[in-house]
């Protein structure tokens, strides 16, 4: 038995422009379309072509990034709006979380407030005033139930509204994204309701950007995309898949990042260009603990040693921007010296997003004296294990002179992206395991 | 569309809370709060007897009680002007409903019009107070026809809400000439004078042609004119039109259904 079913679903959308407004309200008097005689470049399509069944008692979960659909799908099993082409098909009664309250009347009270808004979604008043108090109980308002709404927090509001809607006791559970709503306590009570939904057999549509939640908590998952199906399945699958096309993306996001900050540096010289390098912190800024919003990326030196080039590369060698923690990371950094040169020092910093220096080093710090360079050079340098917490982190890397004098300084031009399975916090992650006594056990959660 | 008219039956549990909520939110915050139910009709009677009766001193034909005249027709016009007015921004200012919560639109604009329905019959007193007060001659039979004209005009009215709250959602112009609208069809309509005077030719054929004036002359013969009802062809006639204006605005707005949640 399929409580949802939805087949060849489109929705098009008319593009935003006055002038088609008389044709296209005359076809909607007369066809009841809005966009059947719209050329094609004057309509969008939020959804394309999406066919899904939801079993009765089964949690689909809806991932995809902003903008892929997922809403207006939700829209279109809600029976909000109806599809362009294709169908919708609901068995049972539906409740939509998708804005919490909307409806409530600023004006009076929120027990009233309560009983227009139950009646809105589908309950006899009888209905309400027995379900009353289990409403109020959940949404921690007993004190504040007789005020008016507009004296409400938005976590108040939100609480009762989605106390309402949960109550209503549907058939099939539309959620979008409104777990974020009240606090920590409250979305556990929260999922622990969507839980008893799924023990009682309810169907659950969900979408979300907690990959975690989809996981753990959803028996298929979907993935939109530019509002097609990109997959639909096994939860774990989807996700993965979802979560490695998330980071190509970000991968060309950081690598377009990179290059308009190179190049803007080669036009845009900082002001105090050599005393921000002194002698024996090499990397550190001058202007102290530097805020990386606040900190001028930039590019300064006299180039008569130049960096031509910086590649981050991961464990199997190509250049990217996003690693794993716990992973190798080498920097390639792609050196010129049109002359022959003896005095130079090579350094790299690597700070986090809050601007603080993870960590700093150069080849003088190292005991490494210079001998020569001329010609194009490359230098390595080799990390064995990206051992940092999940995050986005910026690269300093320079060649100066043993007394700080700047060949070619690059200050916070190249970003990569650390990701890891474990959302651990901090700036550094030192290698560590855990071992318990006789007495105590773990068990391993299988989950992200 | 008549599917879905049958169907409104299943929400009038929820037209009643909304109406109910209407009037409760409408003077929440006021010093007199529900009072002005009854202050508001009286205000308005006050400056139209000021201007009509004292400053430009009109004196009508077969009219003693100018104030109460008025008051017979000026209350169910209320009615209807406030309900028009309301009804054209309903669906604008609701859209978040209609967006967010499976509800039928139609809800928004029927609301508006009850709502305003229950304010009319909160001046009621207040008109029987005056015509017990000028000692009206007011025959039992004429009062019969009293429910049959409340429901021709609230037919009538709903009709025109739908269009309306269903255009404008389209053309939001609508907002801003439905106030001039109103004003040119309150002068035409006999309320703040007698249907006799209209003697020209033209005159007639426009007070016969517009609806509302039947309406307000047959209030005006209940309450106002001594004997029995003498416009109840005409109000039939309007009351039979009305049916038809109704459902053709129903069909309208049911056509536009699917754009007001893109629209709004």
């Amino acid at each position: 038995m399929h409580a949802i079913e939805v087949t060849n679903a489109s929705k098009v959308y008319r593009r935003y422009s006055r002038r088609h407004q008389f044709t296209t309200l005359k076809s909607a008097l007369l066809s009841r379309s809005l966009t059947r005689d719209l050329r094609p470049d004057e309509t969008f399509a939020a959804v394309r072509d999406v066919t899904v069944t939801v079993r009765r008692g089964r949690t689909l979960g809806v991932i995809g990034r902003n903008g892929s659909g997922k809403s207006t799908l939700l829209k279109l099993v809600a029976g909000i709006t109806k599809p362009t082409t294709g169908t919708v098909h609901v068995n049972g009664r539906i409740s939509a979380l998708i804005e919490l309250g909307a409806g409530f009347h600023p004006e009076i009270s929120g027990r009233e407030n309560v009983f227009i808004n139950g009646i809105m979604l589908g309950l006899s008043k009888r209905e309400v005033a027995r379900r009353f108090d289990e409403i109020v109980d959940f949404a921690e308002m007993k004190d504040f139930i007789d005020a008016p709404v507009k004296t409400y927090s938005s976590g108040m509001y939100m609480r009762l509204g989605f106390a309402v809607a949960i109550h209503v006791d549907p058939d099939v559970l539309l959620v979008d994204e409104v777990l974020a709503v009240g606090d920590e306590g409250f979305t556990h009570k929260c999922l622990d309701k969507f839980a008893e939904f799924k023990r009682r057999g309810k169907t659950i549509l969900l979408v979300t950007h907690s990959l975690g939640l989809v996981e753990r908590f959803c028996d298929e998952a979907l993935w939109m995309d530019a509002g097609s199906m990109k997959a639909v399945g096994d939860p774990k699958r989807v996700v993965g898949a979802y979560i490695t096309d998330v980071e190509v993306a970000e991968e060309e996001q950081l690598a377009a990042g990179d290059a308009r900050a190179q190049e803007t540096a080669e036009t845009v010289s900082p002001d105090e260009p050599s005393s921000a390098v002194l002698p024996d912190h090499p990397i550190e800024t001058a202007e102290g603990p530097a805020d990386m919003f606040r900190a001028t990326e930039g590019r300064w030196g006299s180039r008569e040693i130049e960096i031509t080039d910086v590649q981050l590369a991961g464990e199997d060698g190509t250049a990217g921007h996003v690693f794993h923690s716990g992973e190798p990371l080498t920097v390639h950094i792609a050196l010129r010296s049109p002359i022959e040169n003896q005095d130079f020092v090579i350094g790299i910093g690597i700070f986090n997003a809050e601007g603080v220096c993870c960590y700093g080093t150069n080849t003088s710090l190292e005991d490494l004296k210079a001998v020569r360079i001329l010609g194009d050079a490359e230098a390595c340098f080799n990390i064995e294990s990206l051992d940092l917490v999940e995050g986005t982190y910026k690269l300093d890397v320079a060649v100066h002179k043993l007394d700080g004098y700047p060949y070619d300084y690059h200050r916070l031009l190249y970003t990569f992206r650390v990701k890891s399975r474990t959302k651990d916090v901090g700036i550094y992650r030192p290698r560590h395991a855990w071992r318990f006594s006789e007495g105590m056990a773990f068990d391993r959660v299988e989950e992200r | 569309m008549l599917h879905n008219l049958a169907g409104l039956v299943r929400y009038r549990g929820l037209i009643q809370s909304l109406v109910a909520r209407e009037l409760k939110a409408r003077y929440r915050g006021s010093v007199l709060g529900f009072f002005w139910s009854f202050i508001n009709p009286l205000l308005l009677l006050l400056v139209y007897s000021l201007v009509f009766k004292y400053m430009l001193e009109a004196r009508y034909e077969g009219i003693t009680h100018y104030e109460l005249f008025l008051f017979c027709g000026i209350l169910p016009w209320t009615w209807f002007s406030t309900s028009l007015l309301e009804s054209s921004a309903v669906l604008i200012s609701g859209g978040n409903l209609i967006k967010k919560v499976l509800f039928p639109a139609e809800i928004l604009p029927i609301v508006t019009v009850l709502a305003n329905m229950v304010h009319f019959f909160f001046g009621l007193p207040i008109l029987i107070a005056f015509l017990i007060y000028f000692k009206a001659p007011i025959m039992a039979s004429e009062l019969l026809w009293f429910p049959v004209v409340v429901f021709v005009q609230a037919i009538f009215t709903l009709g025109w809400a739908l269009i309306l709250s269903a255009l404008t959602v389209h053309f939001r112009d609508i907002r801003d000439i439905l106030g001039h609208i109103l004003t040119i069809w309150f002068f035409s309509t006999p309320v703040i004078y007698p249907y006799t005077m209209m003697t020209k030719h033209w005159q007639q054929g426009l007070l016969n042609l517009n609806p509302m004036s039947h309406v307000i002359i047959t209030y005006q013969e209940i309450l106002y004119f001594p004997g029995p009802v003498g416009h109840w062809a005409w109000l039939l006639l309007v009351g039979a039109g009305s049916l038809v204006f109704f459902l053709f605005g129903y069909w309208v707005f049911d056509r536009l259904r699917d754009t007001f949640a893109e629209e709004v």
